[in-house]
C-alpha cells in the first residue's frame, strides 16, 4: 500500500508550515490583482489630473467663472480680443440631449416594459439581442446617418434651409441612448420579485394594473438609474453631435436652429490650437466641466440603482 | 481476522500521541455562539466520533480546525487549537495546514472536472507529475471511497454531473487523495445507500492504522460501530468525551447524554 | 355578478390597448433603425468588393480603396486588447475572488462605472495629455490604443467579474479544504469554467474599441497616411475616422463611399457582437453543473 508518495509525505509533515513555491506565488498573484483592481481608481484619478493639467494654466489667468459659464461669446480665434464664454455651448448641448431625453425616455420604458412584462419566448430574445446590438452602433455611424439620411429628411419635410439641427441631433441621440436605457429599465423591472405579481394577481388585478401598482412603484428607482445614465451618455457623446447638429455657436430659439455642443467644440477644435495656448486650454477647461458633471451623474445614477439591488 | 494490534490499540487510543488538542474552545459568528469552551484530546490512530443534534456546533468545529474562518470573516474562534503540537491560529502556511487534513462536508461537492481529475488534483497541487502514480493513486482512493466499480469505465465523466451519493463518495476519495493525517468526515453517509455505508465503514476501520479521523455523525449507532471515543455535542458545548461504549453503557458525566443516545431527543 | 363582468371587461381592453401601445413603441424604436440599417446596405454594398477592402485610397480619398483605414483600426484594437485584457481580467479576478465588501471596493467600483460613463472626449483629452504629451509617445498607436484601452476596461472587468462569480462558491470551498491556495484554486477551477463568460466580454470590447472615433482623433489617428504604420510609434489611419473624413471632410466625395466606409465598419462591429452573443448563447446551453 505505501506508494513513493507516502514516503514523502511523512517526510513533509513535520514541516508542512513551511513557506513553499505555492505560498509565494499566491502572494505574488495577490499583489497583481490588487493592482488590476486599484487601476480602476488610479486611471479615474489619473484622467482628472491629467486635464486638470493641462486646463490649469487658463484657469489660474484671467478666467472669470462667469464669463466662462454665462457668457455667449466663444469667440477663442480671434485676432484683437479671444473670448470664451460656453453658454451658447451649454445651450446647445442642453437642447440636444433634452430632447433625445424627450424622445428616448418614453420610449426605452415602454420598450422595457414591453419586452420585461409582455413579450415571451422567441419575441422577448429576439427583442432583447436587437436592443443590444442597437447599443453596439457606433456613434461616429450614428453622426453619418445624420448627416446623409436625416438631414435630407427634416429638411424635405419641414421646409426648412438646413437639416442639421437640435431635431436632427435629438433624434439621433435619442436613438443612440434608448437601448442602453431600455437595457437597464428592464433590469429593473426584472428585479421585482414575480411574487409581488403573483400576489397583485391572486387579488384580481389585471396586468396592466399589476404594472402600474406594483412593478413600476417597485422598480422606480432602477428606471430613474436608467434614466440618469441615458442622461449622461447622450451629454457626453461626442462624434453624432459634432455631425448632426450643424456646429453653429447658437442659444436655439426652435428645434430647427443648428448649435454646437460642449463635446463637439472640443472634438472640432483640438486640433487646430497649439499645446498650451489659452484656447488649448480653454478646451481642456470644458474637458474638466464635463467629467465633473458626468462623473456626479454617474454617481447618482449609480447610488440609486444599487438601492434597488438591496431593497 | 481480527489484527491482535489492532485490537491493542482500539482499546487504548489514549495512550497514543496527541494529534488533535483542543483547549477552551470557543467559536462565534458575530454575535452568535456556536461553540463554547470545548476541550479535550484527540490521538493520532483512533477514530473520535462527535455526536449531537443539529446546531450542536459540530461542523464549527470542524471548520475552525480547517481554519475555513479564513474565508468568512463573521466567524471567530478563540480558544487553542494544536494539530501535531503545532498552534494552528499561528501557522503562516494555512494551505500546508489544509493538505495534511482531509475534510468530507455533507453537501457533496463534485468539482467540474472529470472523476480522475477530481482524485488527482490534490496530487497534482503539491506537483506530482508522473501518470502511473497519479494512477495508483485515482484507483487506490476511488476504491477505498466504494466508488471504483461504477465510474472505472467513465473516469473522463464530469465530476459535477454525478448523482449525490456518488459524488459524496467522490468527495471523499477526493479527501483521501490528499493523503492525510487527519480526515474528518462530517455526516458522510447523508446521501449514500446503507450498503455502500457499511463498506465505506470497513474502509475507515482500516484506514485508522495510517491516519486519525474524526467522524461526525448524527446517527448514534454508526459512531458506536466505529468510534474508538465520542464526544457528545449539545448547543454549543461539549457535555460529554470518553470511549464510546462508556457513553452507550457506562457512566456518563451529564444525563443529556444518556437521553441522547438513548434516543429519548435529537 | 354582472357588475365584476362588467368591471373586468372594461379592464381588460384598456390592458389590451396597453399592450398595443407599448409594442408600438417597441416597434416605432426598432423599426428605423432596421430601415436606417437597410439604407445603408442597399448604397453601401455596390461600392464594396475587394478592391475597396485592400487597396489604398485614391484621388483625395474620393476614389480607391480603405486599406489603411482597415489595417489602422485592427492594430489599435490589438495593441488596446493587449493593455486591457491582462489588467482588466487582473481586475476582475480580485474584485471577484479577494476584494473584502468595504468602502475601498466600492471606490474601485464606482471607479469603473466612470470610466465607463465619462464621456469619450474627455477620454481623448486624458490620452492627449498623459500619453502623447506626458509620457513622449507622441501622436502614436501606442497612445491611441492605451487611450482606448482605458477607455474600454470596464467592459472586460464586467464581463469577466459576472463569469466568475457565475461559478459557485462551493466550488472553491471544496478545492481550498484541500489545501489548494487562493490561486491554485481560481487557476485550476475558476478561470477555466469562466473562460467562455471572458471571451465573449473581450469580443464585445474589441467591437466598442473598433467603433470609438473621438478617443483617437488627438492621440494616434490622423485623416491621411501616404503610408502604412510600421511600428506602435507611427500614426495611423482608422476605420472609424476615415467615415467621419469622407462624409464632412472631403469636398466632392462621391456618395456612394461614406456608406461603403459605415457599412463595412457596422458589419465588423455588429459581427463581432452577434458572436459574442452566439458565445453566450451556446454557454447558456452547456451545462458543467
Amino acid at each position: 500500500m505505501t506508494t513513493k508518495r507516502n514516503a514523502e509525505s511523512v517526510a513533509a509533515a513535520a514541516d508542512f508550515d513551511k513557506l513553499n513555491r505555492d505560498w509565494y506565488i499566491d502572494k505574488a498573484v495577490q499583489v497583481l490583482v490588487f493592482l488590476g483592481g486599484i487601476s480602476a481608481i488610479i486611471f479615474i484619478i489619473g484622467i482628472f489630473v491629467f486635464i486638470t493639467k493641462e486646463g490649469m494654466g487658463f484657469i489660474l489667468g484671467d478666467f472669470s467663472f462667469t464669463e466662462f459659464f454665462f457668457s455667449q461669446n466663444w469667440r477663442p480665434t480671434s485676432e484683437n480680443k479671444a473670448t470664451y464664454g460656453i453658454l451658447a455651448l451649454i445651450a446647445g448641448t442642453a437642447s440636444v440631449t433634452g430632447l433625445a431625453m424627450l424622445i428616448a425616455i418614453p420610449f426605452s420604458l415602454g420598450t422595457a416594459i414591453f419586452i420585461a412584462e409582455f413579450a415571451t419566448g422567441r419575441t422577448r430574445e429576439f427583442l432583447k439581442i436587437t436592443v443590444e446590438l442597437l447599443a453596439a452602433i457606433p456613434s461616429v455611424v450614428w453622426g453619418f446617418i445624420g448627416l446623409a439620411l436625416m438631414n435630407p429628411l427634416i429638411i424635405d419635410i419641414f421646409d426648412v434651409p438646413v437639416g442639421l439641427n437640435v431635431l436632427n441631433a435629438g433624434i439621433i441621440l435619442g436613438l443612440m441612448a434608448a437601448p442602453i436605457m431600455t437595457s437597464i429599465a428592464e433590469d429593473a423591472l426584472k428585479a421585482v420579485p414575480d411574487r409581488y405579481r403573483e400576489a397583485a394577481e391572486a387579488m384580481g388585478a389585471t396586468r396592466w394594473q399589476v404594472i402600474y401598482k406594483v412593478v413600476l412603484p417597485a422598480a422606480k428607482n432602477g428606471l430613474l438609474g436608467a434614466v440618469l445614465l441615458g442622461v449622461g451618455r447622450g451629454f457626453g457623446e461626442t462624434m453624432a453631435v459634432l455631425m448632426a447638429t450643424g456646429h453653429a455657436i447658437n442659444i436655439p430659439g426652435s428645434v430647427f436652429d443648428s448649435v454646437r455642443a460642449l463635446t463637439a467644440t472640443i472634438a472640432a477644435e483640438l486640433g487646430e490650437t497649439a499645446v498650451g495656448s489659452p484656447h488649448y486650454q480653454a478646451l481642456f477647461t470644458i474637458g474638466i466641466s464635463l467629467f465633473v458633471i458626468t462623473f456626479i451623474i454617474n454617481l447618482i445614477a449609480d447610488l440609486v440603482i444599487r438601492d434597488v439591488r438591496k431593497g | 481476522m481480527v489484527n491482535p494490534e489492532m485490537q491493542f490499540e482500539v482499546q487504548d487510543t489514549t495512550q497514543n500521541p496527541v494529534k488533535l488538542g483542543v483547549e477552551n474552545l470557543s467559536i462565534k459568528y458575530g454575535s452568535e455562539t456556536a461553540l463554547e469552551g470545548v476541550s479535550f484530546n484527540i490521538h493520532e490512530h483512533e477514530i473520535f466520533g462527535i455526536i449531537g443534534p443539529a446546531n450542536a456546533g459540530k461542523t464549527s468545529f470542524l471548520k475552525a480546525i480547517n481554519r475555513m474562518d479564513m474565508f468568512n470573516p463573521e466567524m471567530q474562534v478563540n480558544g487553542k487549537l494544536e494539530f501535531s503540537g503545532h498552534d494552528i491560529s499561528k501557522v503562516r502556511n494555512v494551505y500546508g495546514l489544509r493538505r495534511r487534513i482531509g475534510v468530507v462536508f455533507p453537501l457533496p461537492v463534485g468539482l467540474p472536472l472529470s472523476v480522475y481529475d477530481n482524485v488527482a488534483l490534490a496530487p497534482r497541487l503539491v506537483g506530482e507529475k508522473d501518470k502511473a502514480e497519479l494512477n495508483v493513486i485515482v484507483e487506490r482512493c476511488l476504491r477505498r471511497a466504494a466508488l471504483w466499480d461504477e465510474v472505472k469505465d467513465r473516469l473522463d465523466s464530469l465530476g459535477s454531473m454525478l448523482s449525490g451519493g456518488q459524488q459524496q463518495r467522490l468527495t471523499i476519495a477526493r479527501a483521501l487523495s490528499q493523503d492525510p493525517e487527519l480526515l474528518m468526515l462530517d455526516e458522510f453517509s447523508i446521501a449514500v445507500d446503507p450498503v455502500t455505508t457499511m463498506r465505506i465503514e470497513d474502509v475507515l476501520k482500516e484506514l485508522k492504522s495510517e491516519m486519525t479521523i474524526i467522524l461526525v455523525t448524527n446517527l448514534v449507532q454508526q459512531a458506536r460501530r466505529l468510534a474508538d471515543r465520542t464526544a457528545f455535542f449539545l448547543d454549543g458545548k461539549c457535555l460529554d468525551v470518553g470511549i464510546t461504549e462508556d457513553l452507550f453503557t457506562g457512566d456518563v458525566s451529564n444525563q443529556r447524554t444518556r437521553d441522547y443516545v438513548e434516543g429519548r431527543f435529537g | 355578478m354582472f357588475e365584476a363582468t362588467r368591471i373586468n371587461h372594461k379592464n381588460l381592453s384598456r390592458q389590451n390597448m396597453f399592450r398595443l401601445l407599448l409594442g408600438g413603441m417597441t416597434a416605432l424604436l426598432i423599426l428605423p433603425v432596421i430601415l436606417v440599417l437597410g439604407t445603408l446596405i442597399y448604397k453601401g454594398a455596390p461600392v464594396i468588393s475587394f478592391e475597396f477592402l485592400f487597396a489604398n485610397p485614391t484621388n483625395g480619398m474620393t476614389a480607391g480603396g480603405i486599406f489603411p483605414a482597415l489595417l489602422g483600426t485592427i492594430l489599435l484594437v490589438i495593441v488596446a486588447l493587449l493593455a486591457s485584457v491582462p489588467l482588466g481580467v487582473a481586475a476582475a479576478i480580485y474584485l471577484s475572488e479577494y476584494a473584502p465588501d468595504n468602502w475601498f471596493t466600492r471606490a474601485i467600483n464606482i471607479a469603473i462605472i466612470n470610466l465607463a460613463g465619462v464621456p469619450s472626449i474627455v477620454h481623448a483629452l486624458f490620452g492627449l495629455g498623459a500619453f502623447v504629451i506626458f509620457f513622449r509617445f507622441g501622436t502614436s498607436i501606442l497612445a491611441a490604443s492605451l487611450t482606448l484601452a482605458i477607455m474600454t476596461l470596464p467592459v472586460v472587468i464586467v464581463a469577466t467579474r459576472e463569469s466568475l462569480q457565475a461559478v459557485p462558491m462551493a466550488f472553491r470551498e471544496a478545492c481550498w479544504n484541500m489545501g489548494a491556495t487562493r490561486w491554485q484554486t481560481i487557476r485550476r477551477i475558476v478561470l477555466p469554467n469562466a473562460v467562455t463568460g471572458i471571451l465573449t466580454g473581450v469580443i464585445l470590447e474589441v467591437s466598442r474599441t473598433a467603433g470609438e472615433t473621438a478617443p483617437i482623433m488627438f492621440t494616434g489617428a490622423v485623416f491621411f497616411l501616404p503610408f502604412l504604420p510600421q511600428g506602435v510609434f507611427d500614426q495611423t489611419m482608422a476605420l472609424s475616422l476615415h467615415l467621419f473624413v469622407v462624409s464632412t471632410q472631403v469636398p466632392e466625395m462621391p456618395e456612394a463611399v461614406p456608406y461603403g466606409v459605415a457599412l463595412v465598419l457596422i458589419a465588423l462591429v455588429l459581427l463581432m457582437n452577434s458572436v459574442s452573443i452566439a458565445l453566450r448563447m451556446y454557454l447558456r446551453g452547456k451545462k458543467k453543473w
